[in-house]
This record gives C-alpha cells, sequence and structure tokens, in this order.
C-alpha cells in the first residue's frame, strides 16, 4: 500500500483518470517503438521476406506482409520513426514559434502585432494541402523539409492561440505592476505571461501534433512525403493500397497505426491529470 | 404559525477537491416572523450566503446540507424533493443576487426577463404579468416604468439593474424576500434610491426578508432583527437597535468599532519646508481612445486635474466609479499617458510614459492595485514577487535578497514562512500585505494606492490602514489614497480631493471633512455614506424632501 501510494499521482497532487492512462500507455509505446523500432524489428524493413505478397497474419509475420513481400510489423516499426519523429520536430518548431511569436505580439502591441498578425492570417488563409502540394512539389521532398513545411503551416494557429491566452494574462495587475516597474518585454514574456499560459499551450500542442501526424500521413499517401525505400505510415498505406481488393492486413495495419497514435493523443489532452486545488490542504 | 421561516441546527458540509470535509455552517438556529426583515452579518466566509441560499433549499456545488431543518412555511425545505422544492422558487421565497449585472441574460430584454417567473409558475397571463411589472418599477422607482422594460441590461445604469433584479424576484409574490448582498457593488448615491425603494416595497407588500450584507450601516437601515456570523455560527442575535447599541458579544464590538470613524492625525509640518511638493500634478488631460483633431482623446477621463502631494503627507483621492480617480492614478505612473499637462516629482517633469522614465524615477514612485488577486502572479511564490524589485531596483541576489525578502515580510507584519506559499494559499488581508511590500521593496517615496481596502472586509482593512500609517512614520512615505469611502480617507488623509466626472470637484482639508464641504456634489457624496444608526435613511428623507 505504501509502496503503491508512492507513486500514485494524488501524492503530488493530481489526479488521473483511466482514460488517461491506457491513453498514455499506447502514446509510451509509440514513443518508444519511434526511438528503438528499427532495432526491435524481426526483420530488416527493407528485405523481401515472404514469397506470397498481401500475405496474411502468421507466426512468422505478425501482421503480414506487403506488396512484394516484406513484413509489415516491421516496416511499421520503421515507420514509427518518422511519423512520430516529423511530426514532434515540426509541432514544437511550430509552437515554440507561433508561442514566442504570440506573447511578443501581446506584450508589445501596436504596429508589430498589427503587421504580424496580418502577415500570419494570410499565410493560414491558403489551404494546407495544397500549400504543402505546392511547396514539396517546387523544393523536394527531404526529411528538413518536411519538418519545416509542417512548421510554417501550423505556425500561424499557434500564434493565434498563444496571443489570445496571452492578451488576457497582459491585462492582469501583475503585468500592469511589472510594466510600471519598467520590466522589458523578455521579462514580462517569460516570468509574467509564460508560466500563466503553459497548460493550454501544451494541450494546444498535443492537438497540434495530431493534425500534423494526419498532414504528414496525407502528403506522404500522395506520394509526396517520406520518399522510398523508406517510409512512414501514410506511405505504408499508399503502397499497400491494392491489398484492399484481397482483405490482406497489409492496408489495415498502418491505418490503425495512425489512427491508434492520433487518438490517444486526443484521449490524454481532453483527459490531462488535473491539479487537486485545495488551499490548506 | 407565527413564524414564517424556522431553521433548527442547521449543518452545511463543503467537500474540498482533495476530498476533506469542511463543516461550512455549524449548526445554526433562528427565525423569521411574518412581515420581518431579519440581516445575516458577517464577513467574507462567515457563511451568510450559505445559509441564505438553503432558504431556497439550494447549496452551491460541492456543498450539501448534512443536518437541520429548514422550515418555510411549513415545510420543511431539507426534506422536499427537488421539484417540489422548484415549485417554491420564484412563488414562495424569491432571490436577489449581489450582482444584478451578472443575473440578467444580456441579450434578451429586460421586462421578457422580468415577466418570466409568473410564466414558467402559470400564475397569470403575459399580458397581467407585464402590467403588474410596470406596476412594480413604479413602486421602485425607476424612471420611465412604461418603457424601461423594453431596453436590454446594457441599456440601463448599475442602481436600476440591482432594483429591475428586485422587480424580477416581486414578480411572483413571495412570502420571504432574500437579499444577497444587493448594493455592495453600488456607489453609496446610488445605494441610497435602492435601499429606498427596497425598504418601501417591503412595507407596502408586508413581506419577510433576510438581507444579507457585510456592512452593518446598511443592514441598520433595512433590517429589524440582526444575526452576526462568524465561521459558520451565530456569534449574537438581537434586535437592530440592541446590537448596534448594546452590543453583547466581544466580536460584535470589534465590528462595530471597525466604524467608528478614526480621524488622523495630521503629520507635523516638516522643520525646513522644501522648496516643491513630493508630487505635483498640473491640469492633466487624458482618456481613451484615439485623438481627435484638438488632440483630445474620444473618451476623456481625466479633464484638466491638477493636485499637489506634500511630502509626508498623503492626498486622498475619493469619488464614484467612472469619477475617473484610477484613471489620475494611471497616468501619474505613465501606465496612461496623458495627451496634455505636466507631472511633477520634487519639481521635475516626468516624461508621460513610463517607458521614457528612468529607472531612479521609477523607483521613486509605486502603485499598489484594489485586487491583490490579480495583483500577483498566481504562478510565482511569495519570496519570488517580493526579490523581483529588489533585484531590479538594487541588484540584490542571492543571500542579500533574501534577507531583506524577510525584512519586508516583517515589516508588513506576515510570518517569514510566507515566503515559499503562491499567493493561492494566502488569506486576501495576507495578500493585500504581499502586495503592499512590493511596493515598499523598491524604497519608494511615493506609494499610489488605488483602493486597496476595498475588496477587505471592515476588520482587515482597518488593520491595513495602520499597517500604512505605521510604514509612513518608519520609511518617510507619501501616499496618494484613492478610495470611494470617505471613512478609509478621512482615516489616513490630509487632503481630500474630490472628483466627478474626470474633474476635480474640490480639494479639502481632512479636518474640514465631512461638513466642510462647499460644492453641491460633495456634500451629496458625503451625506450618501450610511451611518451607523437606524433612523438614518428615513431622516434622509425628510432631509431630501425638504431641500
Amino acid at each position: 500500500m505504501t509502496a503503491l501510494s508512492l507513486f500514485s499521482p494524488r501524492r503530488y497532487g493530481y489526479r488521473v483518470n483511466a482514460v488517461a492512462v491506457v491513453a498514455s500507455m499506447f502514446i509510451l509505446f509509440w514513443g518508444v517503438m519511434a526511438l528503438f523500432g528499427t532495432s526491435l524489428a524481426p526483420y530488416p524493413p527493407g528485405k523481401v521476406v515472404d514469397f506470397d505478397f498481401f500475405g496474411p497474419i502468421s507466426a512468422d509475420f505478425w501482421l503480414g506482409s506487403d506488396y512484394l513481400g516484406r513484413d509489415i510489423f516491421s516496416r511499421i516499426l520503421m515507420g514509427a520513426s518518422y511519423t512520430v519523429g516529423i511530426s514532434l520536430g515540426a509541432v514544437c518548431l511550430a509552437c515554440f514559434t507561433g508561442v514566442v511569436l504570440g506573447m511578443t505580439a501581446a506584450v508589445t502591441g501596436g504596429w508589430f502585432d498589427v503587421a504580424l498578425s496580418r502577415f500570419l492570417d494570410a499565410l493560414s488563409s491558403i489551404p494546407s494541402k495544397l500549400f504543402g502540394l505546392v511547396m514539396v512539389a517546387a523544393i523536394g521532398s527531404s526529411t528538413p523539409v518536411l519538418i519545416l513545411l509542417l512548421a510554417v503551416i501550423y505556425t500561424p494557429g499557434s500564434y493565434r492561440f498563444a496571443r489570445a491566452l496571452a492578451v488576457n494574462i497582459n491585462t492582469m495587475d501583475f503585468v500592469t505592476v511589472a510594466r510600471a516597474r519598467g520590466e522589458g518585454t523578455f521579462y514580462l514574456i517569460t516570468q509574467e505571461i509564460l508560466p500563466n499560459i503553459t497548460g493550454p499551450v501544451l494541450a494546444d500542442m498535443g492537438l497540434r501534433f495530431v493534425f500534423i501526424v494526419l498532414l504528414l500521413s496525407g502528403l506522404s499517401f500522395l506520394g509526396l512525403g517520406v520518399q522510398p525505400p523508406y517510409a512512414d505510415w501514410g506511405s505504408l498505406v499508399r503502397e499497400n493500397i491494392g491489398a484492399l481488393a484481397f482483405g490482406a492486413p497489409a492496408v489495415i495495419a498502418p491505418c490503425i497505426a495512425i489512427a491508434s497514435l492520433t487518438i490517444s493523443v486526443n484521449l490524454l489532452i481532453d483527459n490531462l491529470p488535473q491539479k487537486i486545488r485545495d488551499r490548506s490542504a | 404559525m407565527a413564524n414564517l421561516v424556522e431553521i433548527r441546527d442547521l449543518k452545511v458540509r463543503a467537500k474540498s477537491d482533495s476530498g476533506r470535509r469542511i463543516d461550512i455552517i455549524k449548526g445554526v438556529s433562528f427565525d423569521v416572523s411574518e412581515g420581518e426583515v431579519v440581516a445575516l452579518i458577517g464577513e467574507s466566509g462567515s457563511g451568510k450566503t450559505t445559509i441564505a441560499l438553503t432558504l431556497m433549499g439550494h447549496t452551491r456545488p460541492g456543498c450539501t446540507i448534512t443536518g437541520g431543518e429548514v422550515w418555510l412555511d411549513g415545510q420543511d425545505l431539507v426534506q422536499l424533493t427537488e421539484s417540489q422544492r422548484q415549485h417554491l422558487r420564484g412563488t414562495d421565497v424569491a432571490y436577489v443576487p449581489q450582482s444584478a449585472a451578472a443575473a440578467f441574460n444580456p441579450s434578451q430584454r429586460l421586462i421578457d426577463q422580468v415577466v418570466e417567473v409568473s410564466q414558467i409558475h402559470r400564475l397569470m397571463p403575459r399580458a397581467a404579468a407585464r402590467a403588474r411589472a410596470v406596476e412594480l418599477f413604479r413602486a421602485l422607482a425607476l424612471p420611465h416604468p412604461e418603457t424601461i422594460g423594453e431596453r436590454y441590461p446594457h441599456q440601463v445604469s448599475g442602481g436600476q439593474l440591482q432594483r429591475l433584479a428586485a422587480a424580477m424576484a416581486l414578480i411572483g409574490d413571495p412570502k420571504l424576500m432574500i437579499f444577497d448582498e444587493p448594493t455592495t457593488a453600488l456607489d453609496v448615491t446610488t445605494q441610497i434610491e435602492v435601499l429606498r425603494a427596497f425598504k418601501s416595497v417591503m412595507k407596502q407588500g408586508g413581506m419577510a426578508g433576510v438581507y444579507v450584507s457585510h456592512d452593518l450601516a446598511v443592514v441598520a437601515q433595512v433590517a429589524d432583527r440582526i444575526v452576526v456570523l462568524k465561521d459558520g455560527e451565530i456569534q449574537e442575535v438581537g434586535t437592530t437597535d440592541d446590537i448596534i447599541h448594546r452590543p453583547q458579544h466581544p466580536y460584535t464590538r470589534e465590528l462595530i468599532a471597525a466604524f467608528e470613524p478614526v480621524s488622523h492625525a495630521a503629520a507635523a509640518a516638516p522643520q525646513d519646508a522644501p522648496e516643491h511638493p513630493v508630487l505635483e500634478v498640473r491640469n492633466v488631460i487624458a482618456g481613451y481612445g484615439r485623438s481627435d483633431s484638438s488632440g483630445r482623446p474620444v473618451v476623456l477621463a481625466l479633464n484638466d486635474v491638477s493636485c499637489t502631494l506634500q511630502r509626508g503627507q498623503n492626498l486622498g483621492v475619493i469619488g464614484e466609479s467612472g469619477s475617473g480617480k484610477s484613471t489620475l492614478a494611471r497616468a501619474i505612473a505613465g501606465l496612461l499617458p496623458p495627451v496634455d499637462g505636466e507631472i511633477l516629482m520634487d519639481g521635475r517633469a516626468l516624461p508621460r510614459e513610463v517607458r521614457h522614465r528612468t529607472k531612479e524615477d521609477l523607483r521613486r514612485m509605486q502603485i499598489v492595485f484594489q485586487l491583490a488577486d490579480t495583483a500577483l502572479n498566481p504562478l510565482r511564490p511569495v519570496g519570488d514577487i517580493l526579490g523581483r524589485p529588489l533585484t531590479f531596483f538594487h541588484g540584490q541576489r542571492g543571500k542579500e535578497r533574501d534577507r531583506r525578502v524577510e525584512e519586508l515580510l516583517e515589516m508588513v507584519q506576515l510570518p517569514r514562512a510566507l515566503r515559499h506559499r503562491l499567493p493561492v494559499e494566502l488569506s486576501g488581508g495576507q495578500k493585500q500585505r504581499v502586495n503592499l511590500a512590493r511596493a515598499i521593496a523598491a524604497n519608494p517615496e511615493v506609494i499610489l494606492c488605488d483602493e486597496i481596502t476595498s475588496a477587505l472586509d471592515t476588520v482587515v482593512a482597518a488593520a491595513i490602514l495602520d499597517l500604512l500609517k505605521e510604514l509612513q512614520r518608519e520609511l518617510e512615505l507619501s501616499y496618494v489614497f484613492i478610495s470611494h469611502d470617505l471613512s478609509t480617507v478621512q482615516a489616513i488623509c490630509d487632503e481630500v480631493m474630490v472628483m466627478y466626472g474626470g474633474e476635480t470637484v474640490e480639494t479639502l482639508p481632512a479636518s474640514a471633512l465631512p461638513d466642510g464641504a462647499t460644492q453641491d456634489y460633495s456634500r451629496l457624496l458625503f451625506a450618501s455614506v450610511p451611518k451607523l444608526d437606524t433612523g438614518w435613511l428615513d431622516g434622509l428623507d425628510l432631509a431630501g424632501s425638504a431641500a
């Protein structure tokens, strides 16, 4: 009992629910697979190992084989590092830029705020898929380009969100006091505003991660994302789209991988551990 | 039966987030007879609103009635089912909330909201209900009773809205009215009108009432009996006259003592009078919105305001909401740069905008805001909040800074251990002390106090005023003290400036208050402050009609 309560979140003033626990286990699983998946895979992901193509689930091939007879399970583990890695990189870049710019705009105000807001509004008015297609077609596809492109597409939303939060905090008296003291923008942003918007910003970041996974999968499905012989989950779906006619697991499995990751992240955000508010306990 | 309401051994318990149980009401019993107005009085957290809500069989989320009986007209509200209670609400018992602005739906016409109760309970046809509402508007002395119902909530003033909320409660002809601090958010001059309207309507209808308030003087005007509460327990029950003139319980005495006007002993004039006042405001014009062609802002909040503050003295600024008194503090601090006029410190003009002022200028003048809840960053411990100005202005770090933080806490009479706490873990009075300590940390010469005692209970506010005086003696401070409350201003200031509509009405020495007023508005303002005397409101009626 004592050993259990030592690790209980309640000890640290948080309350979690079952959905959050299940969701975070899925996320943890994909996180570990993204890091070590390639070395844990039963077969090399690029090697043709089955004589049959679109093979069924068997003891040798846990999730069947693909259109060339490669092991789907191994390929999904490899895809995890691309899907999770690229999306995570892009979401960090997008949210960092968005939040820093958003807070600066809220604190500075004036023409800086107006110019930046209008510019980013213009950027977000371009349909994201179309923008992605055009840019990849123009520059070509590689991992850094994909990360940068996805980050650019999702920065305006993050900026809007952070700015809206920061504007509210900015009108609070403690910020006015700091301003009356003569504090600079950097101090106001990092010490007074950021701590008060961290919670919602992290939740937004999780949601944005989901959008980016879906957009990346979409781009890869269209053949503009991760290029062969490497593959993320989106390209796995495209490669094996022919399996639909055979009812083979090759096309279902990567879909389930995408769904399990995105839905888990979404559910975790909706059920984040709640801080127990109690003044004197 | 003689008693409309009988509360017997009522217990209410709340459950906190972590599952801890707290008893809010610990066995309260009292009666209200037909046609009687009983006041529940106490400081915040005394359980007065919780008791008032149980009279409708209601508790706030997280609270439950754990014991006792609440009899209303022969029915025990604790035992009734929720649907039976709903049947009583609006017809047998009605509620007037503290903030009428929050109680009205902003997107519906007032009349539709006022008659809603009669429609829910099918009391009368719609047309009859509207006629009754207009009657009530007239009884409550609302202007244009025929048409005011056609307006939306934002188109009437705060005092009018409060009376409309009363009309909404009265339309179902309840036997018991509950008033939950209905005038607390109003200006004193408006408060009088509202109190008068309430009193006459209650008298006409012969209704019983429960009046919740923290203000003894207001309660003295409307209540027949007073129940004094503290920490969920009754301290004393008695007729209004007894409680005010012959209080028995020490806590009641303390409450009444906090009401006694404390006159401020004027600071001795400095030996060698300095050449310049420490702060001087000359013909300042400031406002909000764009400037028009003449360079004046669209909404003018300060129009040609001048005042001076001598070193070691205190200047009071008094006025109703919207008089521009808070804007004056912001203009002086440079947070709202004035479009015209000068702000001088020791005879030297300061740049109008805060970002053009030197660190030294900023250090010498500090501002303290009304709501300590929003003035302290909720996510930083007290030690950090106090430490930042030390680092910023004086470059103190590490041990030196920690020592000074402890000194500051001691100065504002808080325990040292408090520096590890977050603001939410402090009480209202403690927060306001931390708020003050942060201003003192800069070693200022002038502190602008913007309504710093307005959100506090009477006893706590009195303690803060004492602290201000003590700090002034020790640190040779000068205060600009902004308030809407005459007695607090009187207690601490040497000179008082009365403001109205962004302009100075007059400036008076505190010793001449309140009888020395020469302008009509100041006289009205001073006369509107409720006095701890049961006959004050009625006496005022006579004076008003005679004038």
